[in-house]
This record gives structure tokens, C-alpha cells and sequence, in this order.
């Protein structure tokens, strides 16, 4: 036990005292969440700039609260020269432009931004199509209500903040464990500890207790910086995401312990290390949804025990679900850990 | 105190290289003993038989009743082992780096102090390893080693890459280490440093002790002339040949040498003619031996 402690409070200070790892572990992935969350949070598309050459009745006709909703989404100045507004549309410097000849709306508008060319499209359709209902007489027959389905509170920091969290703790747990192994095994350390009077165990003991908690800790400033900064709001079995990132530092270590037993010198573990870590990341969700993803990355994504860690911390962190949705993310973690430590553990050398 | 190690017919072999090829030696309770050989003559690989890293192919290797591949913990707390590079926790001062290895050993922490003052790093106890001169890493390693108070004390080239400084400064501790009564089985390429420090020697090349004795039995078995110089111009060439006869003269412009296998007839005759300027007589060294027995020929 004595051991155990010694080992794992020299660990921890080594960790602490590496301003390089302290910063890729925890200063590195919060300036991802500060960058996410700068852009995201407001997350209204920019106005799009219409220029209205001459009078057009429809825009002048609209009912009040349409009014309002318009002017969220668009910009609207003037001008008198039909020539010089199209130019500035091809340039690129207003998104459409807008005249009526006779009973015709002409939108003329530039495809370089998909987006809102189809919001102008789409806006002008709405606005002619109510004129026509209001030139009719007749009150509107159907109406539309729209409401997310999720929580009104996840908004995109609600997804990044498990996202960049798991791929934080990914990373320190994998370099963390490949590293210690690599300058370990080369400076005869480990060789040094073999030949001590302690069982192996408390040497492996005290590089997973060492990893969990320097997770925790990361995962404390994120939460801590997402719930000050950002508004993230955890839902109800957050409590979850413990066990959670047990599993997933165990199952990350595991990469490591792989990385460290393969690797000739430090920089060759780090190198391996981020080869494994940065593609997960992507292939996991962490960084964007994958919802849009071809199926092929979404099969690689069920094997990378990344993907399951974020998906159970999204799950109980902010999507709301019951705590036993964590479970099946953490039997694959705890799977994923087991096999590949043996693998490791077969490639285990205790010097060079 | 008083554990004896024996090793009897080691043999250790990687892929088709005899690493080890039948090494016999024992090591008495209390001796300073030197491994020495040129690189890959497997020094290190003895050593980490007798250590316990490594279990023998054939032969054995008994410290005291143990066998020292099964790791017994009560043979381990007798051990100290100091390996060929600075092991050490990065980041941790040398304060922190001796609690720390106490605490495997289960030492009392009050052993630190007593430690950074035997080694003399006291005023460097809170400096990280990192910072550390090479001499003073060599130090706090040995002291590491020693942490437990172990009755034998490896030492895998404890001297390499220091400083002539630095290099005698450790010996007075390695001396120490041997005179409070422990076991002390050094390797070592530098045979003045075994010469100095050690009470035999054994010389090893391709996997095979060639000699084993007290470094002086070995260079007397060697039977070399002595060198017997003096400064320029202290005696005329003729005088020279007159008391040198058959022996050879080498007349340089910084030194006139004789080389001779009866010196007292030289130097007495050389003492009569008053001619003592800058006398300097040199016998071989072990370093004579080491290079007789393991050939001259550069190694890559």
C-alpha cells in the first residue's frame, strides 16, 4: 500500500509538473471548447443582404409580426440602379436582389452561398404566397407550429462540451500511458521497480488511479468552464459520466499501454498516439455529428471505444436519459480495455 | 551481514549470440568485486542474472540460499542495484526521488537526510534530478540505491561520462560504501577505477571470464618491462646506452626512456651519476592486462 501511494504521488507530480502534458491534456482541448462555444452560441445564420431596387408592394404589405420575423432574417436596403445592385450580387457583396415588374417578384440571387440562396427562396416564396392569401380575402385554412424535440436547452454547447470532453480525456490518457511506459522502459526504471520488493500490481495500480484521476480533474474544469462560461445545463443522471470515464480512461490507457510497447522512443509514442487519437476523435463525434456521416464511418465508429464514451456521456449528460443508459457505452469500454491490454501486455518488454 | 553470491556456469544466449557462455565466479561477503570487458562482453548480462532480472539459460547463480530470478522479496531488501543509466521519476526533486524509493522499500523517511548528507547533496535536495550535474545524478542514484541499507550493492559503470572531478569524488563514496561492510560488485571500462576501488577482478570478453585475481596478481602476471624516464638533456645519450646495455633507449626531445625488466640496476646506476632529473618509472597497469587479453583491435 505504501508503494502504491509513493508510486502514484510521483506520477501525479511528474503529470503536474509537465506544463507540455498539463497543457495538451487540459488548456489545449478547453481552447477547442472556448473556440466551439465563441461560434456556436449564436448560432443565427448572419442576415442576408437583399438590395430592393424600386418599389415593391409585397415587402411594403407585409403584416406586422411577418415584419418582425424578416427582419431577423434579412437585411434590406435600396437603391435605384438595377445594374449596379446585380454587380454587387454577382461580387458577392449582397446575396440577392429584389424588383417587381408589374405582378411579378424577381429575386435574382447568387448560388455561392447555398444556404441563403435558399433562404431567399424561400422567404420570398412564403412572402408572395401569403400575399396571394391575402389578396383572396379568405382567412388562412392550415397553420404551422414548429418546436424542437429535444430539451429546449441543447443548444450546441449542450453537444460539444461531451464531445471535446471525451476527446480531452482520450488524449491524456493515452499519451499519459504510452509516454510513462516508453521513458520508463529507456531510463531502467522499470527494470529499477522490478527489482524492488513490491508486486508488479502496484505499479499498474498506481498508473490507473493516477490516469482516472487526472480524467476527473479534466473532466471537472470542462464541466466547470461549460456550466460558467457557456450555459451547459447537465441533465439528470450526469452523475453517470464517473463510471463513464472509468471505463473510457481504462479503455484509452489500454491504447496507450499498446502505443508504449510498440514505440522504440518517446517521440514514436507520441507519435503513434496521436496517429490513433486525432482520427477518433473525428470518427467519434467528437469534434462535429456524425448523423450526416456514409455508413462505412459510422461501422469504424462502433469499434472506436471513443464513440461510446461519447455517446453515453451525451446520453446522460445532457440528452436526459436514465442512468442505465450508461451501462452498454461501459461494457464495451471495459471490453475494448480488456482485449487490448492483452495485446499489449504480449508485447510488454521491461527494458530494452 | 555476510550473504556470498555464487555463480556457477552461466550461460545466457540471444537468438544465436552467446551472451553468457558458462561464467564461474563467487563473490565473498564484503569484497569490492569489478566486472570488467570491453562493450557486448557480457558484463551487464552477468550482472542482471545475479540481480534478478533476467533468469539463467543454464547454470547457476545463488545470492546467500536464493535463487535471484524468483524475485523473493527478502533477498530483494538485502540488494541495492544501481543501473547503467539514472533511473529516476522525472520531475521530482532528489529529496522526492529518495522518499520515494524508501517508501518501496518501506524505510523510515528520516533515511533521506541521512542519505543526501553521505552522498553530499544536502544543499541539492531540492533540485529537481533534471537539473542535476552528471556527478551529482551518479550520487543520487547510488543513493537510491542504498536507500534500504542493502548488504549487497550493484554499480553497472557508476562513473561513466563524468568528469576526472567527479569520477574521484564518487570513489571516496564507493570506498565508504565497501569499508561499512557491504558487498560492492561493480562493472566498469575504467581500469585505473578498478585498479583503485576493487579487491579482484574478473575480465570478461565474448561471454567468458578470462582472468579472475587481485588486479596487482594480474599485472605481475603479466611480466612487463618498466619504463624508466628523464627529463631532456639530464643524461647524454652514451651515458645512457653505457647503463642501459641491451635495453632499449627511446630519446625523445621531452624525455629519454629505458625500458627494462631489472630497474634497481638503472636507477642505481642512474642514483651514482646524480641523474634523477624528472625521473619517472612506470610500471604496467591493468589497463596492460586488460588490452594483452582483449586484443587491441579497434570494436565498433
Amino acid at each position: 500500500m505504501t508503494a502504491f501511494r509513493a508510486l502514484a504521488r510521483a506520477m501525479l507530480k511528474g503529470f503536474f509538473r509537465d506544463r507540455m502534458a498539463f497543457f495538451f491534456a487540459v488548456i489545449f482541448p478547453l481552447m477547442f471548447l472556448v473556440l466551439f462555444g465563441g461560434i456556436f452560441t449564436n448560432q443565427g445564420v448572419s442576415k442576408a443582404e437583399i438590395i430592393q431596387v424600386g418599389p415593391v408592394a409585397v415587402l411594403d404589405d407585409i403584416p406586422k409580426e411577418a415584419a418582425a420575423y424578416f427582419k431577423d432574417s434579412l437585411e434590406i436596403t435600396t437603391s435605384s440602379d438595377e445594374k449596379d445592385a446585380l454587380e454587387q450580387v454577382r461580387k458577392g457583396d449582397a446575396d440577392a436582389m429584389i424588383t417587381q415588374r408589374g405582378d411579378q417578384l424577381v429575386v435574382r440571387y447568387s448560388r455561392a452561398d447555398q444556404v441563403k440562396a435558399a433562404t431567399v427562396q424561400g422567404t420570398f416564396q412564403a412572402i408572395v404566397q401569403s400575399a396571394n392569401i391575402a389578396a383572396t380575402g379568405q382567412p388562412p385554412r392550415f397553420s404551422l407550429t414548429t418546436d424542437q424535440v429535444e430539451d429546449d436547452s441543447l443548444e450546441s454547447i449542450q453537444y460539444y462540451t461531451p464531445g471535446l470532453m471525451g476527446w480531452a480525456i482520450a488524449s491524456g490518457a493515452t499519451f499519459g500511458a504510452a509516454t510513462n511506459l516508453v521513458v520508463w522502459r529507456k531510463n531502467g526504471l522499470l527494470r529499477r521497480l522490478r527489482l524492488a520488493p513490491i508486486p508488479t500490481r502496484s505499479v499498474v495500480l498506481a498508473r490507473v488511479a493516477v490516469s482516472i484521476a487526472i480524467a476527473l480533474v479534466q473532466a471537472t474544469i470542462f464541466l466547470g468552464v461549460g456550466i460558467a462560461l457557456f450555459g451547459l445545463r447537465l441533465t439528470g443522471s450526469w452523475p453517470m459520466i464517473i463510471p463513464l470515464l472509468v471505463c473510457g480512461t481504462l479503455a484509452f490507457m489500454a491504447i496507450g499501454l499498446l502505443a508504449g510497447a510498440v514505440a522504440k522512443s518517446e517521440e514514436a509514442a507520441v507519435g503513434i498516439s496521436n496517429f490513433v487519437v486525432l482520427p477518433m476523435a473525428f470518427l467519434s463525434g467528437s469534434f462535429f455529428p456524425l448523423d450526416g456521416a456514409p455508413g462505412y464511418v459510422t461501422a469504424i465508429s462502433k469499434v472506436l471505444p471513443l464513440k461510446h464514451l461519447n455517446d453515453g456521456m451525451l446520453d446522460t449528460m445532457v440528452r436526459g436519459e436514465g442512468p442505465s443508459s450508461a451501462l452498454v457505452p461501459m461494457a464495451v469500454l471495459l471490453g475494448f480495455a480488456v482485449v487490448v491490454t492483452a495485446i499489449a501486455s504480449r508485447l510488454f518488454r521491461w527494458g530494452d | 551481514m555476510g550473504i556470498e553470491i555464487r555463480a556457477d556456469g552461466l550461460v545466457m544466449t540471444y537468438g544465436d549470440v552467446r551472451a553468457v557462455d558458462g561464467v564461474t565466479f563467487s563473490v565473498a561477503p564484503g569484497e569490492f568485486f569489478g566486472l570488467l570487458g570491453p562493450n557486448g562482453a557480457g558484463k551487464t548480462t552477468t550482472l542482471e542474472m545475479i540481480e534478478g532480472l533476467r533468469q539463467p539459460m543454464a547454470g547457476t547463480v545463488r545470492v546467500g540460499e536464493h535463487e535471484p530470478w524468483k524475485r523473493e522479496p527478502e533477498l530483494q531488501r538485502r540488494m541495492g542495484v544501481q543501473l547503467q543509466s539514472s533511473s529516476f521519476f522525472e520531475r521530482l526533486t532528489a529529496r522526492e526521488q529518495l522518499d520515494t524509493f524508501g517508501a518501496l522499500y518501506g524505510v523510515a523517511a528520516g533515511r533521506t537526510d541521512e542519505m543526501l548528507e553521505q552522498v553530499g547533496l544536502v544543499d541539492k535536495a531540492g533540485v529537481r534530478t533534471e537539473d542535476l550535474s552528471g556527478g551529482q545524478k551518479q550520487r543520487l542514484s547510488i543513493a537510491c540505491a542504498l536507500i534500504h541499507d542493502p548488504e549487497i550493492v550493484f554499480l553497472d559503470e557508476p562513473t561513466a561520462a563524468l568528469d576526472p572531478q567527479a569520477r574521484r569524488n564518487l570513489w571516496d563514496v564507493l570506498r565508504q560504501i565497501n569499508e561499512s561492510g557491504r558487498t560492492v560488485i561493480l562493472t566498469t571500462h575504467h581500469m585505473d577505477e578498478a585498479e583503485a576501488l576493487c579487491d579482484r577482478v574478473a575480465i570478461m570478453d565474448s561471454g567468458r571470464i578470462l582472468v579472475l585475481d587481485t588486479p596487482a596478481a594480474l599485472v605481475r602476471g603479466l611480466d612487463a618491462p618498466v619504463r624508466i624516464s628523464l627529463a631532456p638533456g639530464t643524461l647524454s645519450l652514451d651515458a645512457a646506452r653505457e647503463i642501459a646495455g641491451d635495453d632499449p633507449i627511446d630519446d625523445t626531445e621531452s624525455s629519454l626512456t629505458i625500458t627494462t625488466r631489472d630497474p634497481s640496476r638503472i636507477l642505481t646506476a642512474l642514483a651514482g651519476r646524480d641523474a634523477l632529473a624528472g625521473l619517472s618509472v612506470k610500471g604496467a597497469s591493468l589497463e596492460d592486462v586488460f588490452l594483452e587479453l582483449t586484443g587491441r583491435e579497434y570494436r565498433a
